[in-house]
């Protein structure tokens, strides 16, 4: 009996210990990776390298300024695409939504959500890129910009269900059209949310690397316009990562330190917003 | 509500010149307008996830037609005479899915338990909010320290003793080459997926009623019984859940995949072989493939990729609903 309840408790012991073993090498993967990537490429990290072009092969130095030019404008085309289609459709299903269209819509957002971003690259390919005939800026952000739509859109709706009805019912006592009720005061009251959720999911898309490779492709000059192919950080991290060349890997590692920065730059302020925002609302 | 305060017509009235006026006045207000706008890019995300299967169901007629269901058995991948078979992707794929599963599912539910059940409600907070963050590390960069940090470990190191001590079963037989191969492939996946597991099995576990551990803990369980005999099992279809959520993206996974398998054509018993996955055969030949059938077959992969992607999200959504939904006593 007491040996019975001896081992009982040395189970307990080493499981629950195991657990918390499990839990603390998850953590540690993140700062090996972050470790890594400070170590090895913030030594490589300098002025040049944010603004110079690549230089050929052979020759050191030079730097990625067009890839990091050719991410912004991406993401720029990403959420003047991808950001109002989100917005506006979250706003119907939160506010307007019947029962069986919203699902519809709902059950296809989190379809397109799950979509493998390879898969999301070939769609862009058949309906861009081959009309087009070639490879370009657009297209790309316009990947981006799918990608963005139904994350926008699920988390535009959470915030604006998280409204209480009284602040509706409020404004409609006051005479307020259902229209102008959403727009003056739904929406400024999930502002922060909505906010923070569009900011998440541009750090999200901003990562993506297989939408590209097909459809902004890549191009170690300035691109002018948005008819031409694109450098963008996460591809030129993939094509120097995989070079045979050592200054290729150095600068690879540099701009995964300067990606992974601001994603998690992105991640770690939005979440403080949130958490903050949360509380004070709820109270 | 609201169907009271917009219908003032008189009811005995027609009902249609009643609608007709009734949605003529909203129309006029703009409150019309505004439910047509809003519903005009809600129907574009449908419209969009339509015209997404069509373009790939559509794109995909050649391989479909010449092919048929062999596309699916056939080992052979060959640009040069146009044949093409789909085996030693989905070989990849599968293997390099199972040994992320293999070794992220223990992994991440442990963690889950410990986030849930035993860490201080601060101390689980903090925890968990890193391991989001690793969720947010995009997939070049688990590809770059897959490369440069992860393939040489694995080579120098892990390997040689999985050689040494399990060499006997023919998963761990042949010699080691490089260090880009399944098991290494395998490995990355399963480290990008467990911060999904954690974070959705913790939620899982918390929504666990109190009352079904406080009464095994009456009982005279242990902690670690009340935990393993009580509360996983009844947040078990909830943890299936976050299992297949993870399956979905590790199948779907391309970048840090395509950057440590070794991309080669081959099926290989042994987890020590380069192989191939299908995201990372389409992320490396889609822009060299020349020829309508070979860029259609790389297609048709992309689409059976996207079906059983949609196949597991769909399962594991059903599963977490059916935990969460599950009454507590409370209610």
């Amino acid at each position: 009996m007491s040996f019975r309840y001896a081992w009982r408790k040395f189970v307990n012991v080493v499981m629950l210990s195991l657990t918390g073993v499990c839990a603390l090498s998850a953590v540690f993967v993140l700062i090996f990776i972050l470790g890594n990537l400070v170590y090895y490429g913030g030594s490589n990290l300098n002025w040049a390298f944010l603004t110079r072009l690549p230089r050929p092969v052979g020759e050191t130095g030079g730097g990625m300024g067009n890839a990091i030019v050719g991410s912004a404008k991406l993401l720029f085309l990403a959420a003047i695409t991808g950001v109002p289609v989100g917005l506006i459709g979250g706003v119907y299903l939160a506010e307007y939504g019947g029962k069986t269209f919203s699902f519809l819509v709902r059950y296809t957002a989190d379809l397109l959500n799950g979509v493998p971003s390879v898969v999301m690259g070939i769609f862009i390919y058949t309906v861009v890129v081959i009309p087009m005939k070639k490879f370009s800026a657009l297209a790309g952000g316009l990947a981006l910009g799918v990608m963005l739509m139904p994350i926008v859109l699920r988390s535009t709706e959470q915030f604006l269900r998280a409204v209480p009805g009284s602040l509706r019912e409020g404004a409609m006592a006051l005479g307020a059209r259902k229209w102008r009720t959403v727009l003056t005061v739904v929406i400024p009251a999930a502002y922060k949310g909505i906010a923070t959720g569009v900011l998440l999911s541009l750090a999200r898309v901003a990562g993506e690397t297989a939408p590209l490779i097909f459809t902004s492709f890549g191009n170690p000059f300035w691109s002018h316009g948005w008819n031409d192919p694109t450098d963008t950080l996460p591809v030129v991290i993939w094509r120097y990562a995989l070079s045979p060349y050592d200054d290729w890997h150095r600068q690879a590692w540099a701009a995964g330190f300067i990606l992974l920065g601001l994603v998690l730059l992105v991640n770690i302020s939005a979440k403080l917003i949130l958490s903050r925002g949360m509380s004070s609302g709820r109270a | 509500m609201s169907s009271s305060v917009a219908t003032v017509s008189i009811p005995t009235r027609p009902a249609p010149v009643g609608r007709v006026r009734s949605f003529l006045r909203r129309l006029r207000s703009g409150d019309e307008i505004a439910h047509m706008f809003t519903f005009v890019f809600a129907a574009s995300i449908f419209l969009i996830t339509v015209l997404l299967v069509y373009e790939l169901y559509h794109n995909t007629a050649l391989p479909r037609h010449k092919f048929g269901w062999n596309f699916f058995t056939t080992q052979t991948w060959d640009p040069v005479f146009d044949n093409f078979g789909a085996l030693p992707f989905i070989y990849g794929t599968v293997v390099t899915s199972a040994i992320a599963l293999l070794i992220s599912v223990p992994l991440g539910v442990g963690a889950a338990i410990f986030l849930a059940e035993l860490a201080p409600r601060g101390i689980s907070d903090a925890l968990t909010f890193i391991i989001e963050l690793l969720a947010a590390v995009p997939s070049v960069i688990f590809g770059v320290i897959g490369v440069f940090v992860l393939v040489p470990i694995m080579r120098k190191y892990v390997e040689p003793f999985l050689k040494a001590t399990l060499g006997s079963l023919p998963i761990f037989k042949g010699p080691i080459i490089s260090g880009y191969d399944l098991l290494t492939a395998g490995v990355v996946l399963s480290i990008m997926v467990v911060p999904f597991i954690i974070s959705v099995s913790r939620e899982v576990l918390l929504a666990v009623p109190v009352d079904q551990r406080e009464a095994a803990l009456a009982l005279g369980a242990t902690r670690w019984e009340t935990t393993w005999k009580v509360v996983v099992p009844y947040a078990r279809i909830g943890i299936f859940g976050s299992v297949f959520l993870s399956m979905a993206r590790a199948l779907g996974e391309t970048m840090a995949v395509t950057m440590v398998i070794g991309n080669v054509v081959k099926i290989s018993t042994s987890l020590f072989m380069p192989g191939y996955t299908i995201a990372a055969v389409i992320a490396n030949e889609f822009t060299e493939a020349t020829g309508d059938l070979y860029t259609q077959s790389l297609i048709e992969l992309g689409l059976v990729l996207f079906l059983l992607t949609i196949i597991l999200n769909g399962m594991a959504r059903i599963m977490i609903l059916v935990t969460q939904g599950r009454g507590t006593s409370q209610e």
